[in-house]
Formats: C-alpha cells, structure tokens, sequence
C-alpha cells in the first residue's frame, strides 16, 4: 500500500485540512483578540468552507489517502452531514452563550477539534485512525460537556463521562490488539473480507465484542447507556445537541463500514446486536415514560432510536446502509430543532428542561410550540415529517431481509414511545398557568436555523425523493 | 386535478381560519363553511363530469410520481363508493361546524384548523389508491383528531385522547408492517415494487403469508369501525370528545374503517378473507349484541349513544364479511345512514349539555314538556337508531340481515335479537332523559334556528335515504361489481383448475 501522498490526495482530504487549520486559525485569534461575534464567525466560516470542499472534492473520490483514510461517496456524505449538524450547533451555542459572561470562546475550539474528530471517524478504513478520531472526540467532550465549571450538575456529567469514555476507550483497544492478534491485520477491509472460521474465531470473536462496547458506548445503547440521561441533562443545551447528534452519526457511520455487510453472516456477531437493538428500543422506551426533565426524555428516546437504526443495520444489504443513512439525517435534524428549542427558551440561570417550562407553550409562542410539535410528531414516526420515511425506510428494510422479529418490537416499543411524546404535546397545548415566563427574545441566528430545521423536517417528510437520491447516489459506494 | 383542489381547500381552508381568528370570532366559523360548500360544489362536478363507460373504473383520478426510488405514487382516484363517502364526509363536516357555532368559545381559530384537516385527511383516506398514500393520509388524519379530543374535549380529555392515539397508531404500524410484506412479496411474484393498488390486487401470495398480511390490514380496520374486543377506546374518546369531535368520529372515522375492509381487505386478500369469514361474523354479531346492551347499562347520556355505535357498526362488519350484493348494499347504507343518526344524536346531547351541564341520565327526566322541539327530534333519532322503517337505518341493517341469511341463518337469527335490543336502550334513554316528571325543575330553552336548521336537515336526509334509498344503491353498483370481480377471479381461477 502506498504511504507516500500526492497532491490530489491532499486535495480529497480538504474538508478535513480545513477544519484543523480553522482550529488553529480560532486559537490564534482567541489569543489576539477576545471576542464572541468573531469567534463564532470565524468557525462558522471554517465549517461552511470545509462542507463546501466537501461538495467540490466529490469528483475525485473515491481516493484511499493512506492506508488509514478513505474518501468516498459514503465518507463525504457524512462528513456533510457531521459538518452541517457542527454549524448549527455553533449557531446554537452562540445563541445560547450570549446570555452568559465569562469566557465563552473555548467552546468553539473545542467543538471544531470534535467535528474534527468525527470527521476522522467516518473516513476512517484502519485501526489506529478510528482511535485517533475517537479520542480527539472525546477529550473534546470533556471540555465541551463540563464547560460551566460553575455548575454542579455539569461537573457530574463531564466527570462522568470522562471516565466512562476512556473506560470503553480502553476496552476498544484491547478488542483491536485481539483482533489483530488472530489477523495479524489492522485494516477494516482484511477483517471483512476474512472468513470467520477456524482457530482464529476464538480471538476474533471476543475481539468484535470488545470493540463493540467502545462503539456502543459512543452510541449510548443499552447496557452501555447508562451515562447518556445524565450528560444530556448536566451539559449545556447545544453541547447536548452536538453529543446526540453529531458523536452518534460519526460513530454509526464508522460501525457500518467496520462491520460492514459481511459479518452478518456470523451469527455470533448478529445475536449480540440483535440483543443490544431489542433491549434499547424496550429499555430507551420504558424508562422515558416516567422522566419530567425534557432533555433526560430526549436523552432515553435517543438509546431507543439507535435501537431502530440498529434494526436497520442488521437487516443489512444496501438498502439497510440507506435507511440508517436516512434515519441518521432525519434524527439529526429532528434532535437539533429539539435542542433548538430548548437553547432558544434557556436562560442565563438554567436550561429550559422541566416539562413545567413547556406548559401551555403553543398559546405564548405558537410558531416555537408548533416547531416543537413536530419534533416530537417526528420522533414519534407520525406521517409528513422526515422522522416518519425514516421508520418507513428502516421498516422497510427489515421487510426486505424477513426480519419480522425484530420489526414486531419495533412497532410495539414506539407505541410506548409514542406515550410520553403524547405527554409533551399536552403540554404544549394545556392552559397557561398563572404565573409569569420570562419571555426569552428570539434572535435571528436562532430564528434562521430553527426555521431552516422546521422546513427540512417537514419538506422532505412529505417529499423525501431528492435526499433518498443522494443517499443512493453516496451510499452505494459502500460495499 | 379536482381531486386535488378537494383536499387543497379544506387545507387551505383550515390555515385561513387559523388566522383569521385574530380579527373575528365568527369568521373561521364562516370560512370552515365556506370551504365544505366549495367541496360539496367540487364534489358535484365530479358527478356531473363522470363517465358512463364501463372500462372506466374511475369517475375522476390524479396520478403522480412521488417516491419513485420505491414506487410510490401520488394516485388520488374516485368511484361510486368513494364518491358516497366524500359526499358524508362534507355533510357531516358542515354539521360539525354548525354544531360547534356556541359550544366552542376558546381558541376558535386552532379548533377550526384541525377541524378543517381531519377532513382533509378522512378525504384523502378515501381518496388514495397508492397503499403508501392511504397509510399516510391514515396516520395523518389522527393528529387533529386528537387535538381536537386533547384540547376542547371533557373532564377526562387527555386520558381519552391518548388511549384513542394509542390504540390507532399501534394497529396502525402493524397495518404497515402487513403493507410492506405485502410489497415485497409481489415484487418477489413479480420483479415490480410497488404501492399501487390496483397492481397489487391479484398478487399471488402464499396461504400462510396472506392470513397474516389480511389480519395486519384487518386489526387497522377493526380497531377504527371498532370490532369487540378492540373497541375500547371508542366509548372514552366519543365521551370526551367535544360535540364536533364526537360527530366526525361517529359520523366519518368509524367509516374509514368500513371502507378499508370494503376496498382492500377482501378485495386484496380473497381467499384469507374467506377462510376468516366465519370469524369476522361471529366477531360481528357479538359487537351488535355486546354495544347494545352496553348502550342500555350506561348512565352518561353520550356513552350510552357511543355503544349504539359499536351495535350498528357490527351490522358494517356482518354484511361485509358477507359479500354478496344484498349485505353489501346493506352495508353501505348502514354506514351512510349511522352516520346521519348518531350524529343527529351526538349533536342533541351536546346541546342537551350545553343547557344542564350533565349528561347524567339520572339528573334528567321529564325535558320534553321543557324543550319539546328537542326532545321531538331526539325521539326521531331514536327511532331511526333502533331500526324504524320509512327511515334509513332501517334499510341498511335490513338488507345486510337479507343478505347474510344466505351466508348463515344461526348468526343472522342472533344479529335481529340485537335490533330488538336496540329498542330497550333507545325507549330507555328516551324514558329517562325525557318523559316522566320534571324533578329537577329545568328551565331551558328549546332549540335555535340553527339548532333546528341541523335538525331538519339530518331528518330530511334520513327519510329520504328510508323512501327512497335506490340513488345510493345504484351509485355504489358499479363500484361493487368491481369490487365483487377482483374477489371472483381468483376463487373462479380456483374453482377451474381441477
């Protein structure tokens, strides 16, 4: 395999050049100059010149950079997708940050090294690139999740997280060292394209299983969820979002190009995740039911949705790959307009998370409530919104591959999803209780992004052609 | 292209009165009116611009590519069956503006809006010819259904609403489920994937996998017509229910349940529909039963009007699994006419508590020397629910009880005890509520000229589907020869193979 790079290599790794020099650039000037406006300025043109690179490299892939980088079509879809969920997250913590002094620039750092970090993740074909990605993520999380050193509860969370992380992270690497030790290879495609068979299975096999508890930690699936209510609920809202988000779609991107189709015919291998989908989509579903804090609902209904994008990751084959790709969109999309939400109503005391903040909603700020409604619709599956094609797509996928088991779960642990979306909408539309609400401005940036949310949710709910052709168009490069 | 701007402008409708309800309390009500009437006019032109030819299934149809990656088509289509449901739908959604003209005080512009869009999605629902389409206008139709319940409904609102969200939207997904097996499956029969209904009728399944798909499509429709034992979400839901609410869920939602058994159940699945036949039966004859003498224990005025429904829509279920011209027509008559009826009754029980505040039976009791005029209709009503002939209800369960006698003489014997139940609980809901000493000492008033505008047009209409219900027979005629011919081929293909 060749080592050396040429130009046009370089040139296929500009979306991921731009965001580290856009680091630096944001470092350099939080040094010169402390400033809000042209720190979030400043990022967000690094991340809208590194997604447009993304566009404008996609004639040259697919283009192995290195025996640790891919580009393809699969890698620059969801280096698209991570690029523009990180911008409206930094539009968000603009938003968010204004509202409080102190020093607020840092965050953008870090958020560009962890989009940076995912941007690795999802173009990552090797071993020692999927650890560097994940560990430039996570110590970027660290710092994002317990940004407000003044707060209790986020100290708890980045604490917390800090330590799982690199618990998982430690049981990831020894799962790589045995699976190289029964290969003696560290690529994702010798791994694949090897037979599961013979003596090696006895250190491959624990060896796929370890690897599986750093990614499912990532992922927050069950049983390796049990940190995810507590850092949705202790980091500040648009880092919430960006840990919901963004970290997930890096990892479930990485998951399907490391496991790819071709391990499913291990049944080891499908047992173990079939039993991690069924117990997120019950336990993610159950244990939302009887929560009141608006994030640790998002937080429980998230293990369950990675539960269904599972789902569709088992049932394999192209169009599985297209419908997690579909439902990983969607979810972004629908989980930003819902932390959208929450940013845009938080003040500078505390985030707006008890389900008592959202009561009667829809009678003092209709256009925000029924923003809200369809998120929650849209999670909830409900027609005419992205979150609807997205449980089509992935059911229809498991149809495609009779995998009816786990369709029958899946239909009966959203109706108990459906429960507690129910109870926010109520929420939203009960009367208005006596007391006053501070009546938070709506700025533009928030308005803008929130706007642009709500038209995608609903435009491509009712008309998902284009997207499902770009998914076609990208995803097939993947097998 | 009509069928298009049917749906549009009850949509377009729906956000007009949304907004308008800024400048005037009275002008959504005028809009959401105005809308219906543009429909019904639509409507008209339909009728008048349909072809005669019989190689011509559909009066009027739009088909569009929507998803093509799975097939999926934007195909609106209507016949003779479609074209009487539209004509309820519109009927019944005047009714519901006009009865909701004072009960309604709060938020009058959001009511309108949902209003509004739970007909558009009934009528999209009896529109749609894509199977994706119809799942989708299915699922949609419920969201305003259940705001409608959620924020203008009763004492235990959001209890009822959930419970009827939750009900629908999990036979709902199974129903999905089914239609996904069913698309792959004909595309493994035939190279194609497709939602489009009139490709997948005739798809060649397995006996096993069609059992499962139809009971999938059949658990959807039953839980919606509703089908004892999964009925029980409807009695909460109509209770709680505002008046509006309970007379488009009487009146249309009970029917798209109706109509999903007449056009895809047995059209698609023949042959499972025929080894279930005895099933769908017994099921129906046990809800006739079952809701009437539930209907004749109940206290609360409108949950005793909600079980008739459960009774007159097992005559639906009985004369459908029946399939044959005579409970077929019975059928359709049954589902106009309950439409009428029970919503007659819905809206004089939402008037009634309008006036007294209860619906307790027990805190009524000799209203008609009161309000004669309402008590005179609720007693016209009363007898049109318990099969009086020279009234349209009288007819429908009529010609289903003619037409399943041919399918079973025991089932059939057991359904017309049911129409003698019926008797027992509308005299006693007429005893209780109207006749005998006025202990409370009401003094109300009788009904409003609109009152009595909704009245005499619901009574017009019921005598005149009672005299003269051929129009509406032979309206459905051709649509039924085609119905009945997609479920002949196959047992006809059986019958000459040997």
């Amino acid at each position: 395999m060749n080592t050396t790079m040429n130009a046009s290599d370089t040139l296929a790794l500009l979306p991921l050049l731009i965001l580290a020099g856009t680091a630096i650039v944001v470092m350099l000037g939080i040094a010169v100059k402390r400033s809000h406006e042209l720190t979030a300025g400043l990022t967000l043109t690094g991340l809208a010149a590194s997604f447009l690179s993304a566009c404008a490299v996609a004639p040259l892939v697919p283009r192995q950079v290195t025996s640790l980088l891919l580009i393809d079509g699969y890698a620059l879809f969801y280096l698209g997708l991570i690029i523009a969920s990180a911008a409206v997250v930094a539009v968000l913590s603009f938003q968010y940050f204004a509202k409080h002094d102190g020093q607020r620039e840092e965050l953008y750092l870090l958020l560009l090294l962890a989009t940076l970090g995912c941007g690795v993740l999802v173009t990552s074909v090797h071993f020692a690139s999927f650890l560097l990605g994940l560990e430039i993520l996570s110590v970027s999380l660290y710092g994002m999740v317990a940004y407000f050193t003044g707060r209790g509860q986020a100290l708890e969370a980045g604490i917390k997280y800090l330590i799982l992380a690199s618990a998982s992270a430690a049981f990831l690497l020894f799962g790589m060292a045995l699976i190289y030790a029964a290969t003696g290879i560290m690529a994702f495609s010798s791994i694949r394209n090897l037979s599961l068979g013979g003596s090696d299975l006895a250190l491959l096999l624990p060896g796929i299983a370890l690897s599986v508890t750093g990614i499912g930690f990532k992922l927050g699936v069950v049983p390796f969820h049990l940190w995810t209510p507590d850092v949705y609920q202790g980091a500040p809202a648009p880092v919430a979002a960006f840990v919901a988000t963004t970290s997930k779609t890096a990892v479930v991107a990485l998951l399907l190009r490391f496991l790819g189709a071709g391990t499913h015919q291990s049944p080891a291998v499908f047992f173990l995740f079939s039993v991690i989908a069924v117990a997120s989509m019950c336990a993610g579903n159950l244990l939302a039911l009887r929560q009141n804090n608006v994030k640790r609902i998002l937080a429980y209904s998230s293990i369950a949705h990675f539960g269904y994008i599972l789902v569709a990751f088992l049932a394999g084959t192209t169009m599985g790959a297209g419908a997690v790709a579909f439902y990983l969109v969607a979810y972004t999309v629908t989980i930003l307009a819902a932390f959208g939400i929450i940013t845009v109503l938080s003040t500078s005391e505390a985030d707006a998370d008890d389900l008592e903040d959202y009561r009667g909603l829809f009678w003092r700020r209709p256009v925000l409530a029924s923003v809200f409604t369809a998120v929650l619709l849209s999670l909830a599956g409900i027609p005419a919104t992205m979150g609807f094609v997205g449980k089509f797509y992935i059911l229809a996928s498991g149809a495609n591959a009779a995998a009816w088991p786990l369709m029958v779960v899946l239909v009966l642990t959203s109706v108990i999803g459906l429960f507690y979306y129910l109870r926010i909408v109520v929420t939203l539309f009960s009367d208005v209780p006596e007391q006053q609400f501070s009546m938070q401005e709506l700025e533009r940036g928030g308005a803008f992004v929130l706007g642009g949310l709500a038209v995608l949710l609903i435009g491509f709910g009712v008309y998902p052609a284009p997207l499902l052709n770009l998914i076609r168009a990208t995803i097939g490069a993947l097998n | 292209m009509i069928l298009i701007f049917l749906i549009v402008v009850l949509l377009l409708g729906g956000i007009l009165a949304a907004i308008s309800a800024r400048w005037s309390r009275q002008l959504p009500r005028w809009i959401s009116l105005a809308a219906i009437a543009v429909d019904l006019v639509l409507a008209a032109r339909i009728w008048t611009g349909r072809s005669f030819s019989a190689s011509q299934a559909w009066y009027d149809e739009v088909n569009w590519n929507w998803i093509p990656s799975f097939g999926i088509h934007f195909h609106l289509a209507v016949d003779g069956l479609s074209f009487l449901m539209l004509i309820l739908t519109f009927f019944i959604g005047i009714i519901a503006v006009l009865c909701s003209w004072t009960e309604i005080r709060e938020k009058i512009g959001f009511f309108h809006f949902n209003l509004m869009w739970v007909l558009a999605g009934i009528v999209s629902v009896f529109l749609a010819m894509d199977v994706f389409l119809f799942y989708f206008a299915w699922e949609l139709m419920l969201i305003p259904m259940y705001f409608l319940i959620v924020i203008w409904g009763h004492e235990q609102r959001v209890y009822a609403a959930t419970k009827f969200f939750l009900f629908t939207q999990c036979s709902g997904l199974l129903m999905l489920i089914a239609i996904l097996a069913l698309y792959f499956m004909h595309h493994q029969s035939t190279g194609v994937y497709t939602f489009e209904y009139s490709e997948l009728l005739g798809t060649t399944l397995s006996g096993g996998a069609e059992l499962a798909i139809m009971l999938g499509f059949f658990v959807a429709f039953a839980v919606k017509l509703p089908v004892v034992p999964l009925h029980t979400w409807l009695p909460d839901a109509h209770t709680e229910a505002p008046t509006a609410g309970s007379v488009i869920l009487a009146g249309l939602l009970l029917k798209t349940g109706g109509y999903g058994l007449l056009r895809f159940v047995i059209p698609l699945f023949p042959r499972a529909a025929h080894e279930f036949t005895p099933v769908a039966l017994a099921l129906g004859v046990i809800g006739i039963i079952y809701g009437a003498v539930m209907a004749f224990s109940q206290t609360d005025l409108k949950r005793l009007v909600a079980y008739t429904s459960v009774s007159h829509l097992g005559f639906v279920l009985l004369g459908i699994f029946s399939w044959n011209p005579l409970a077929l027509q019975g059928a359709i008559m049954t589902m106009i006419c309950h439409g009428l009826s029970t919503g007659a009754l819905f809206v004089l029980v939402g008037g009634l508590q309008e006036r007294i505040h209860t619906r307790d039976l027990n805190r009524m009791g000799g209203l008609w020397t009161v309000v004669p005029h309402l008590s005179a209709s609720a007693l016209f009503f009363s007898l049109a629910s318990l099969g009086l002939p020279g009234l349209g209800d009288f007819v429908g369960e009529f010609l289903v009880l003619l037409g399943s006698y041919k399918v079973s003489v025991a089932l059939t014997v057991v359904a017309t005890l049911g129409i003698l139940a019926s008797t027992f609980y509308a005299l006693r809901m007429m005893q209780r509520a109207f006749f005998g000493p006025n202990t409370n000492s009401w003094q109300l008033p009788d009904l409003t000229p609109r009152e009595v505008l909704i009245m005499a047009v619901m009574i017009i209409g019921l005598l005149w589907l009672g005299f003269f219900p051929q129009p509406v027979l032979n309206t459905f005629a051709p649509a039924m020869d085609n119905l009945q011919r997609e479920v002949q081929m196959p047992a006809a293909a059986l019958r000459s193979e040997p």
